[in-house]
C-alpha cells in the first residue's frame, strides 16, 4: 500500500506551456508557476524562431532587404513592407505618385482585414468554437486571391518599391474589391450574431485580464491592445503618413480594458478598414505608379531615420542608421507584439490558466514578428 | 506644447555645461539636446546624454507621460564606442517623439537599467545585451532572450565573425 499523494497547501508546481502548444500559435514558451489552476508567476521565453533580421539589414542593400519585411508578420505583411519603403523614401527624399500611395493604402487595409479575420477565427477556436474559423478563412480567401492577383504572393508580399509599386492594379482587382466590401459587411453582422452575442463567449472574456492604460504605457503596448485599454492611439491618426489624412475613418476605442474590449476593437477595425478601402477605390486617381526620378542604387544620406506605421498588430517602427553606404549601418525593427506580449508576464499573475490563454489570444501574437 | 516643455526639461540637465555642437555629419557630437526635422528624421527631439544623466532624462519622460517605444544599440567601432538608443513617444495627439542616446566605451559597455522606471525596458535591454553585449547594471534578469540560452557571442558587433 502506497501512501496517498498529498500536496502541501502552499505548494506550487511549474507548468511549461509550449514551445509546441496550439494556444501559443507558433513556437512560444511560457514557464508558469502554478498554484492549482492559478498562475503565481509567469516567464515568457522567446527566440525559437529568431532569424537575426536586423543583421541581414546590415548585410543587404535596401532593395535586397525588401522581402525580409514580409517574413516578420505573415498575416499582415503589407503593413511592414509599407513601413520599410516609407522609411527609405523619407530618408532619401523620394516622392511617390498619388496613385501608388492610394493603392498602398487599399492593399494594406485589405491585408489588415485578412489579418484580423484570421485572428478572429483562431481566437474563437482557442475558446472552443471551431466553425467561426472556417467562415473567417472563407472571407479571408477572397482577400488573398485579390492580393495574389496584383502582388503575385498570398502571404509574403514584396509589392511595394521605393518610389511606388511594381505592378498596377487592374479592373478585375477593383471590381473584386468592390464586390468584397458588401460581402464582408454581411459577414461582420454574421460574426456579431454568431460569436459576439454568445453568452459563453462573453463570460470567458468580459472583465477578464484587465490591462490598465498605465501598464500599456510602461510596456509600450500599441495597436488594439492599447485601444482596448481606452488609449486613443493609432499611428494613422496620431502621426499621419501616406494618404491616410485623405480618408474619413474612426479609431475604435474601448475603455473596459478586458479581453472583450480587445476583441471588440479588432472587430470594429475591420469595418473602418472597409470604409478606407471603399473611399480609396472611389478616389483612386489615375497616373503613374512609379516615380521617374528614382535613383537606381539607393544610398541614404548620413543620419538616423525613424518611421512608424500602424500595422494590424500595432505600431511598427523601423530605424535606419545610415553612414551613406548602400547598406544600412544599423537597422532596427520595433515590433508591436514584442511590447504587447511583454506585459503578459505581469498581467497574468493570479489569473486562472484558461483565462490567461484567452488573454494571450486577445493579444494577437505572431511569433516570427516577435522574434524577428 | 509638450515638445517645448520636454526640450526645456532635458536642456536643464546640461545647465552649466558646454552647449551642443551642430552635429556635423559622420562625426560624433557632443552631449546635448537637438531638435530634428520630423519630416526628414521621423522624430522631434534628439538628446545625447552622459551615462550618469540617463536615469534623470528617462525620469523626465516618464513623468511627462511618454511611453517606451524601443531600446537598441549601434556599434561605432571606428570611434571605439557603443551607442544605446532609447525611443519614446506619446499616446495623445500632442505628437512628440524623443530619442535619448548615450555613448559608452566599447571595452566597458555598462549602462544603468531603466527597467526600474519602465518595466517594458526589460526585454529591450535583454535583446540589446544579446546583440551588443551591453551590460545593463541593475537589470533583474540579464540572460539571453532571442539568442540561444548558452550564447556567448554578440552578432551585431561590427567585428563579429560567424
Amino acid at each position: 500500500m502506497s501512501a496517498p499523494i498529498q500536496l502541501r497547501p502552499d505548494e506550487t508546481f511549474i507548468l511549461n506551456v509550449g514551445p509546441q502548444h496550439p494556444a501559443t500559435h507558433g513556437v512560444l514558451r511560457v514557464k508558469m508557476e502554478m498554484d492549482g489552476e492559478y498562475i503565481v508567476k509567469a516567464e515568457t521565453v522567446l527566440g525559437y524562431v529568431h532569424r537575426m533580421h536586423e543583421k541581414m539589414g546590415e548585410n543587404r542593400t535596401y532593395a535586397q532587404y525588401l522581402p525580409n519585411l514580409s517574413r516578420l508578420d505573415y498575416l499582415g505583411a503589407l503593413g511592414y513592407t509599407h513601413g520599410h519603403v516609407l522609411a527609405i523614401e523619407r530618408a532619401a527624399g523620394i516622392e511617390v505618385p498619388e496613385r501608388a500611395e492610394y493603392i498602398r493604402a487599399i492593399t494594406v487595409e485589405l491585408n489588415r482585414v485578412a489579418s484580423h479575420l484570421f485572428w478572429f477565427g483562431a481566437f474563437v477556436m482557442d475558446l472552443g468554437g471551431f466553425s467561426p474559423l472556417m467562415y473567417a478563412i472563407q472571407d479571408r480567401e477572397h482577400i488573398l486571391d485579390m492580393l495574389e492577383a496584383v502582388t503575385g504572393a498570398r502571404l509574403t508580399y514584396c509589392y511595394y518599391r521605393f518610389g511606388g509599386l511594381y505592378n498596377d492594379v487592374d479592373d478585375d482587382f477593383i471590381e473584386a474589391a468592390k464586390r468584397f466590401i458588401p460581402r464582408m459587411r454581411k459577414s461582420l453582422k454574421k460574426y456579431a450574431a454568431l460569436v459576439t452575442g454568445n453568452i459563453i463567449f462573453q463570460k470567458r472574456l468580459e472583465g477578464i485580464a484587465p490591462v490598465s492604460a498605465e501598464m500599456c504605457r510602461k510596456y509600450g503596448a500599441t495597436g488594439p491592445v492599447a485601444r482596448g485599454s481606452g488609449i486613443n492611439f493609432d499611428v494613422r491618426k496620431n502621426e499621419p503618413y501616406s494618404v491616410y489624412p485623405e480618408f474619413d475613418f474612426d479609431v475604435p476605442v474601448y475603455h473596459e480594458c478586458d479581453s472583450m474590449a480587445r476583441y471588440k476593437v479588432r472587430m470594429d477595425e475591420m469595418e473602418q478598414s472597409l470604409r478606407i478601402i471603399e473611399q480609396g477605390l472611389e478616389k483612386l486617381p489615375s497616373g503613374p505608379i512609379m516615380t521617374e526620378k528614382k535613383p537606381k542604387n539607393i544610398k541614404l544620406p548620413v543620419g538616423d531615420f525613424y518611421q512608424a506605421v500602424e500595422t494590424a498588430r500595432g505600431s511598427f517602427g523601423i530605424r535606419i542608421v545610415s553612414d551613406g553606404d548602400k547598406n544600412a549601418y544599423r537597422l532596427k525593427l520595433r515590433s508591436p507584439t514584442y511590447s504587447n506580449m511583454h506585459l503578459f508576464d505581469e498581467a497574468c499573475e493570479g489569473m486562472l490558466i484558461m483565462d490567461a490563454l484567452a488573454f494571450m489570444g486577445s493579444l494577437d501574437l505572431v511569433i516570427p514578428e516577435m522574434d524577428r | 506644447m509638450i515638445l517645448e516643455t520636454t526640450q526645456q526639461a532635458l536642456q536643464a540637465l546640461f545647465a552649466g555645461s558646454v552647449p551642443a555642437n551642430g552635429a556635423e555629419a559622420g562625426s560624433p557630437r557632443g552631449n546635448g539636446v537637438l531638435t530634428r526635422d520630423y519630416i526628414i528624421h521621423g522624430y522631434h527631439l534628439d538628446a545625447q546624454v552622459a551615462v550618469d544623466q540617463l536615469l534623470a532624462a528617462v525620469t523626465i519622460l516618464d513623468q511627462a507621460g511618454f511611453f517606451i517605444e524601443s531600446i537598441t544599440g549601434v556599434d561605432w567601432i571606428k570611434e571605439n564606442q557603443l551607442e544605446v538608443i532609447y525611443d519614446f513617444s506619446r499616446y495623445d495627439f500632442d505628437t512628440c517623439r524623443v530619442v535619448i542616446r548615450t555613448r559608452i566605451p566599447r571595452d566597458q559597455p555598462v549602462v544603468p537599467t531603466i527597467s526600474t522606471i519602465y518595466a517594458g525596458a526589460n526585454w529591450h535591454e535583454r535583446e540589446t545585451h544579446d546583440f551588443f553585449g551591453i551590460k545593463f547594471a541593475g537589470h533583474p534578469h540579464l540572460v539571453p532572450l532571442l539568442l540561444p540560452e548558452d550564447a556567448d557571442f554578440h552578432p551585431l558587433l561590427k567585428d563579429f565573425k560567424a
